[in-house]
């Protein structure tokens, strides 16, 4: 493997930074008209009146849709939808086919006009008259209505209710805080936008800001009736997503909006659109206890999440990591989940992980105080190499090497326990760290390669590139798998057309498509390979297939590299202009995050090398170390520096992984430091509306990250060894910084964010 | 946005009798605060003209200070040697606000004039008297942690977001203007903005279709001593929880003259009258500072979520103030 | 190494091009004053993606390279007629007043490269350079461009030959997702001739002690770029980008392996 792992820069770079990458919004099309929703002013309600026959008659306004005229989509129907691949929606209600109103700011008319700014100016204008109904908006009061769920993403949700109050009640230390998150919402920097394009009545073209185009593809599909192969989505550059790309449903509207316009159209929603429609991390609080015995190793740990929902079943599973880390005997995790009439909450970045390791990391390092450890002594003392439920051994763990290695690289040696001890100037500076963990998972996927007479080889599969890497890496994999350089490699994504790969999401898509890449590199192999035998004129010919190995773009006969046949002769030889091979990966757990749909030739790897999850348990783990300097007369907290150690399975790309994880503490530091939606209760609607008062972290915030990586490949997710990357980065940042900055006050913040007000 | 007159004024008279002749119509400086509240239909104008062409964007000296143009941007002014050198409080305020992109496009006249950052002034399903006098206003009993501590009225509790005006208001400057026919008046600085009272939708006192042409910079003695501290959620491209422009002269170590203006706390800049009393002939030690810093905000009137406000804005006024005395340099915020 | 130039990814065909396209002197394309040689390293670095359009399967992104035919308006209201230079040719268009030049450049003449992140100016995407000074295209309205002289993302690099910023950017990987990209660079190209000019920032020491050009530390940098947001957080490979051109000296690669191999 000479070219994976090599930090090479991105192939896609050029197109980038010279502003060629094309991303939803820019696909504009011939005669395309565009479209503004408008949204509902009440939380909770109905629809009295929406008189549009005065902004019909306003200039350029093309159509108005809305409940009274929409075209009427297939109705939700979990079954059906399971089968169509089109089951995981943000909210579980197809847009405009009533006059209810779930929250506020819910869209429920689309106007189409000629140019953006009559679209605009229209959709202001729309006369609506509601029957408002009492919402729930507010978390706290809501909790006394709220449930408890028995799954959560298919599994128990509730685990070992009450069976840690005897084990807590007898250790000899205990802690038992409440801690709690704010709503944080994902913003990436690109607004969802979608356009569409109809052809005829029942062939439609999305070019869709998603971070699944099989996943959109489907769900459009299902909802407006027409077969699979008849809706192309197309994505091959993604701003960012976070999770909140792909499952929303302003895709139809673009989609029945064009159909009522008689032309193609753009959405490109707007910030404050952002800040409700396409999801949210939910707020949480959490109450969490640990006991321990007088020798600091842990008998119990309990952990209760009190979150809501709205439109979907989805709730923050703050619990997750409460269930993986330290060798506890007992544990148990719980949920109460209430539903307010807000924008219906999501996946964001390491859901649950994300609230729930602040929540678990701040109590691990409240304990060490109470026993005078050290947080990081404390932690290896209670080390676990198993699954802690399942009694699974993990797939490949180095998380005390994180915690040393980490502690050695920043310098954990010079803190000292005791709090308020180091000044520098105004600013009292702290040291702290915390855990970081993510499941490992993986998908089916499947990918095909071609490669042409003059050695041009293309990788294409349906997956999507958001940022992560994936048209470097996959160019790297492939230029591995058959021996040729990255420059001679084209990479195709991002388009519903190519062979199926899950959404980009839960960190899957490097262990998903690299193993099908690879394969279907080595079946373009052996098809060669067949050519080169059955050619007389071949130095290989007559030879068995596992005689034949390859290098340098040739098929070489293993054990005397003279015989050798380029990919170039064989297939001239043989009068082939192209080659072409197309494999599909499995994973024995499933098929995961990929929509069922035409598979190409399924490949066997052996179960031990394919993420069995009845074997073994696959997480990624690490360690992340902060050093803040707090301004106590001013509240200011500053990250000054940040040690991130990951063990994550094989790097693929040193340069884009590092970028991963500085990414990741970056979303970090903005949740431990800045970022919150708050919602005015007596209307439901976030008085945090724009980019302006939802911060997120800029460049002065940020200090120098230290990223190092452990880089031994897991045996056992798949034959390349890597585990997902994109979201374990994010993961204990909060907990680290909140520790370090009880280090240095002495002050103990369990309210997230920690802004100036809480310092001062 | 709705649909809007454009022009492009010629010069300074057309500009004015244009926009005084229709009371829908704005002067359009770098349109940093007017194209955003258009585009959520916080304002609509039927008119705009655009002035930056006009020529009033030049800084220079005058018998008695300095004048820097209305149409001057925010940059060119931070950055002119003239303020620099002798303003040096109003270079720090205004490289404290927004950004660089911003700063480039924000004119001198623009940004007095920017309107309040409350974001129920911002969402026009909410109720706000500056907005929709007699609506009510969504703030008084809502979210309001970044709203006002003095100053305010039940009618409106908004603070006036502008960094650059704090350190207008310490330095005593006068905003002139220009009217219809001619009629130019000056306004000091204090007289400038308002407070809400009962009408929250005047944010100060220019009248339609008068035009800030220059503000004047009084000749001061606290180019040495000066300090613009901001306090914000994030350390930069936020407006601020609590801001501080202060300014000193001394004789020996005694108070010769200081300046206080708070920003972030009122419906305008607010001039810290109380401190600035209290340590006049006083030594220039912590203790004085903090003391008059408590006597200042012994008045303070916090909200609900708001209350930090009144311990931080104590802690910002001492640090500003020993800021000043360390000689402007900047480095104590954190 | 240091004197000895090589391409060690490039192709025979992909150097010569590069040697022909490589102008004697750099001075008018490069405003930061970077000297050739260490220009050619920096593409040394990135020259895996050098010519990376060819990677690249998409066969729709190999349009738009400088401003395309300005399209037909449609439903204009209250027309302005403005005529403005982008990137070196004039632009004479009837706009909606109502037009921003954000969108007059994606919408109307199919310069997409400048970003809408926010529409409001809270994100610094939509970051052009207007009469050599960064501002924002998004509160800028298309009508009071009369005259003006707009320089967008495409109108940076020399043909094939990157700007130093951008092949900066491509060694760092100051980006990701590669959403916030243009108005980084173009907000780091104009940072470059700031410094030169000795403006001043928040974080400088003493706004008092004006001077010819500034040097930049970090923080300096990171103060001066926070205009510019990037939700992917390339924040610390920004910054080395531009310490890179701004500094005229190579700064290391900071990935590595636990155990300090590469
Ligand atoms: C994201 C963001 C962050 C910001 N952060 C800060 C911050 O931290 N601190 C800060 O202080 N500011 C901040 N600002 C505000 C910015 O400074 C103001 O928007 C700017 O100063 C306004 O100037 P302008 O020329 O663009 O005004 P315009 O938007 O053009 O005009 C504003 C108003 O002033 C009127 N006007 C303009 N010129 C004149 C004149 N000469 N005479 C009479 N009336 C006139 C206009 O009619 C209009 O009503 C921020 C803005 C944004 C968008
Ligand atoms: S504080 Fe003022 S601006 Fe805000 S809602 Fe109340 S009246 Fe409106
Ligand atoms: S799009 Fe202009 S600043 Fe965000
Ligand atoms: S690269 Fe994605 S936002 Fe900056």
């Amino acid at each position: 493997m000479s070219e994976t792992g090599k930090p090479i820069s991105r192939i896609d770079g050029h197109l980038k930074v010279t502003g060629k990458a094309m991303y939803s919004a820019e696909f504009n099309q011939p005669n395309m008209a565009y479209a503004f929703p408008v949204r509902a002013t009440i939380a909770k309600g109905r629809i009295t009146s929406l008189d549009d026959t005065a902004i019909k008659k306003e200039p350029g306004v093309i159509s108005v849709v809305s409940y009274k005229n929409a075209l009427k989509l297939k109705p939700l129907d979990m079954p059906a939808q399971a089968k169509a691949g089109a089951a995981f929606l943000g909210e579980n209600l197809p847009p405009l086919q009533d006059n209810t109103v779930h929250y506020p700011g819910q869209f429920i008319a689309v106007v189409v006009a000629e140019s953006y700014e009559q679209a605009r100016a229209a959709a202001y204008k729309l006369k609506v008259h509601y029957a408002a109904e009492k919402a729930a908006t507010d978390l706290k009061t809501e909790l006394p209505n709220s449930k408890k769920p028995t799954k959560l993403m298919g599994e128990e949700a509730q685990v070992n209710g009450g069976k840690t109050a005897t084990p807590l009640a007898t250790s000899a230390h205990r802690v038992d805080n409440t801690y709690s998150t704010p709503v944080e919402h994902h913003h990436p920097m690109e607004p969802h936008a979608t356009v569409a394009v109809w052809e005829g009545t029942d062939k439609l073209t999305l070019y869709d800001a998603t971070q699944g185009v099989g996943l959109t593809g489907a769900i459009a599909a299902y909802f407006l009736g027409l077969p699979q192969e008849n809706v192309r989505v197309i994505a091959p550059f993604v701003g960012g997503g976070f999770g909140s790309k792909g499952l929303w449903l302003h895709t139809l509207l673009v989609a029945m909006a064009a159909k009522a316009a008689g032309r193609p159209v753009k959405l490109a929603l707007t910030r404050q659109m952002m800040q409700t429609n396409v999801g949210h991390r939910a707020a949480t609080i959490q109450r969490v206890a640990l006991g321990t015995d007088t020798a600091g190793t842990l008998k119990a740990i309990r952990h209760h999440t009190d979150t809501y929902n709205n439109l979907t079943e989805f709730f923050e599973p703050s619990g997750k990591q409460s269930l993986v880390l330290y060798k506890a005997p007992v544990r148990e995790v719980t949920y109460n989940v209430a539903k307010l009439n807000r924008g219906t909450p999501t996946f964001m970045r390491a859901p649950g992980e994300t609230p729930g390791t602040f929540a678990l990391e701040c109590a691990m390092d409240e304990m060490a105080y109470q026993l005078k450890m050290d947080p990081v002594a404390f932690r290896i003392a209670n080390h676990t190499t198993q699954d802690p439920m399942k009694g699974h051994d993990f797939s490949s763990e180095f998380l005390v090497d994180c915690y040393r290695i980490g502690a050695e690289k920043f310098g954990w040696s010079a803190r000292s326990m005791e709090p308020r001890q180091k000044r520098n100037g105004n600013y009292l500076v702290g040291y702290g760290m915390a855990t970081a963990t993510y499941p490992g998972g993986r998908s089916a996927a499947s990918v095909k390669v071609s490669m042409t007479a003059k050695g041009d080889v293309t990788v294409m599969t349906a997956s999507i590139d958001i940022g992560t890497g994936t048209y470097t890496v996959l160019a790297q994999t492939a230029a591995d798998a058959l021996g040729v350089p990255v420059n001679r490699i084209q990479v195709k994504i991002g388009d519903s057309s190519l062979p199926a790969a899950p959404l980009a999401g839960g960190s899957q898509t490097t262990a998903s498509i690299h193993p099908a890449a690879m394969e279907a590199c080595a079946l373009l192999r052996k098809e060669l390979a067949t050519l080169a035998i059955a050619d007389s004129s071949s130095k290989l010919h007559g030879r068995k297939p596992d005689e034949i190995g390859y290098a340098d773009g040739k098929l070489v006969l293993i054990g005397d590299d003279k015989k050798t046949d380029s990919y170039a002769d064989i297939m001239s030889r043989a009068r082939r202009v192209e080659v072409e091979a197309c494999a599909t990966t499995l994973p024995v757990s499933g098929a995961g995050l990929t929509v069922p749909s035409a598979l190409c030739t399924p490949r066997e790897i052996p179960a031990e090398q394919n993420s069995d999850s009845k074997h073994y348990a696959f997480h990624s783990f690490g360690a992340q170390f902060a050093e803040v300097w707090v301004d106590e007369d001013l509240g200011t907290i500053r990250v000054e520096r940040f040690t991130s150690v990951q063990d994550v399975g094989r790097i693929m790309n040193e340069k884009t992984a590092r970028s991963q994880i500085i990414g990741g503490v970056i979303f970090g530091i903005g949740a431990a430091l800045m970022e919150a939606t708050e919602y005015d209760k007596r209307w439901g609607s976030p008085v945090v509306r724009t980019l302006a008062d939802y911060h997120v972290p800029v460049n002065l915030d940020v200090p120098p990250i230290d990223v190092h990586f452990i880089g031994k490949a897991d045996p056992h997710i798949s034959p390349i060894g890597a585990r997902g990357i994109g979201e374990i980065g994010i993961t204990g940042v909060a907990a680290a910084i909140a520790n370090a900055v009880f280090n240095a006050t002495g002050k103990r913040v369990r309210d997230l964010p920690l802004t100036p007000d809480k310092l001062v | 946005m709705r649909p809007f007159k454009f022009s492009n004024a010629g010069d300074p008279a057309t500009a004015i009798t244009l926009v005084s002749a229709n009371p829908g119509a704005k002067f359009l400086g770098g349109g940093t605060n007017l194209v955003d509240l258009m585009k959520e239909d916080v304002m609509h104008p039927s008119e705009l003209v655009d002035i930056t062409r006009l020529k009033h964007a030049d800084i220079e000296k005058t018998a008695t200070g300095v004048s820097i143009g209305g149409t001057a941007t925010n940059s060119f002014t931070a950055n002119h040697e003239l303020i620099r050198k002798n303003y040096p409080l109003l270079s720090m305020a205004i490289l404290a606000g927004a950004s660089a992109q911003i700063r480039n496009m924000a004119t001198n006249g623009g940004n007095l004039n920017q309107r309040t950052r409350c974001t129920y002034f911002y969402d026009v399903n909410l109720p706000c008297n500056k907005r929709e006098p007699g609506s009510g206003c969504g703030a008084l009993k809502g979210v309001n942690r970044n709203h006002a501590i003095f100053g305010w009225s039940e009618k409106c509790v908004a603070v006036y977001p502008s960094d650059m005006a704090v350190a207008l208001a310490a330095l005593n400057a006068v905003v002139h203007v220009e009217g219809r026919n001619n009629a130019k008046r000056t306004i000091q600085f204090a007289d400038y903005h308002r407070l809400p009272g009962d009408t929250p939708e005047k944010d100060n006192n220019l009248k339609q279709g008068e035009l800030i042409t220059s503000i004047d910079l009084p000749t001061n003695d606290f180019a040495e001593r000066s300090y613009y501290l901001k306090i914000r959620e994030r350390s930069s491209y936020a407006f601020a929880l609590v801001s501080v422009a202060a300014a000193l002269s001394l004789d020996g170590n005694q108070i010769k003259q200081v300046r206080i203006a708070l920003g972030g706390v009122a419906h305008k800049p607010w001039r810290a009258s109380v401190a600035e009393k209290w340590l006049m002939g006083k030594e220039a030690t912590e203790s004085n500072f903090r003391a008059a810093a408590e006597a200042e905000l012994k008045n303070a009137r916090p909200l609900e979520h708001n209350k930090f406000k009144v311990v931080m804005a104590k802690k910002a006024i001492t640090r500003a103030l020993q800021g000043a005395m360390q000689g402007g340099v900047y480095g104590l915020e954190g | 190494m240091e004197d000895q130039l090589k391409f060690p990814d490039l192709t025979d065909a992909e150097r010569k091009a590069l040697e022909e396209l490589m102008p004697d002197d750099m001075s008018e394309i490069i405003t930061s004053g970077l000297k050739r040689r260490h220009f050619l390293k920096l593409i040394t670095f990135t020259g895996t993606s050098l010519l990376a359009t060819h990677f690249l399967g998409i066969e729709q992104l190999m349009a738009r390279t400088t401003a395309g035919a300005p399209l037909p308006p449609t439903g204009v209201e209250n027309g302005v007629n403005v005529a403005f230079k982008v990137n070196g040719s004039t632009q004479k268009l009837l706009v909606d007043s109502r037009m921003t030049l954000l969108d007059a450049l994606r919408e109307r003449l199919t310069l997409t490269g400048s970003k809408k992140g926010c529409d409001h100016g809270q994100c610094g995407a939509c970051t052009v350079l207007v009469d050599g000074r960064r501002v924002l295209s998004c509160l800028t309205l298309a009508a009071t461009c009369e005259d003006k002289v707009v320089t967008t993302i495409e109108g940076l690099a020399d043909g094939h030959t990157l700007h130093p910023m951008q092949a900066a950017f491509i060694k760092h990987d100051g980006f990701q997702c590669g959403y916030c990209t243009p108005g980084q660079i173009c907000s780091a190209v104009a940072l470059m001739s700031e410094a030169k000019n000795g403006e001043a920032s928040y974080v400088t020491r003493n706004v008092r002690q004006t001077g010819k050009s500034v040097k930049l530390s970090d923080e300096e940098i990171r103060e001066r770029m926070s205009g510019n947001i990037c939700r992917c957080g390339a924040y610390p490979n920004i910054v080395d980008a531009i310490r890179e051109v701004h500094g005229d000296k190579a700064v290391a690669q900071v990935w590595q392996f636990a155990d300090g191999t590469i």
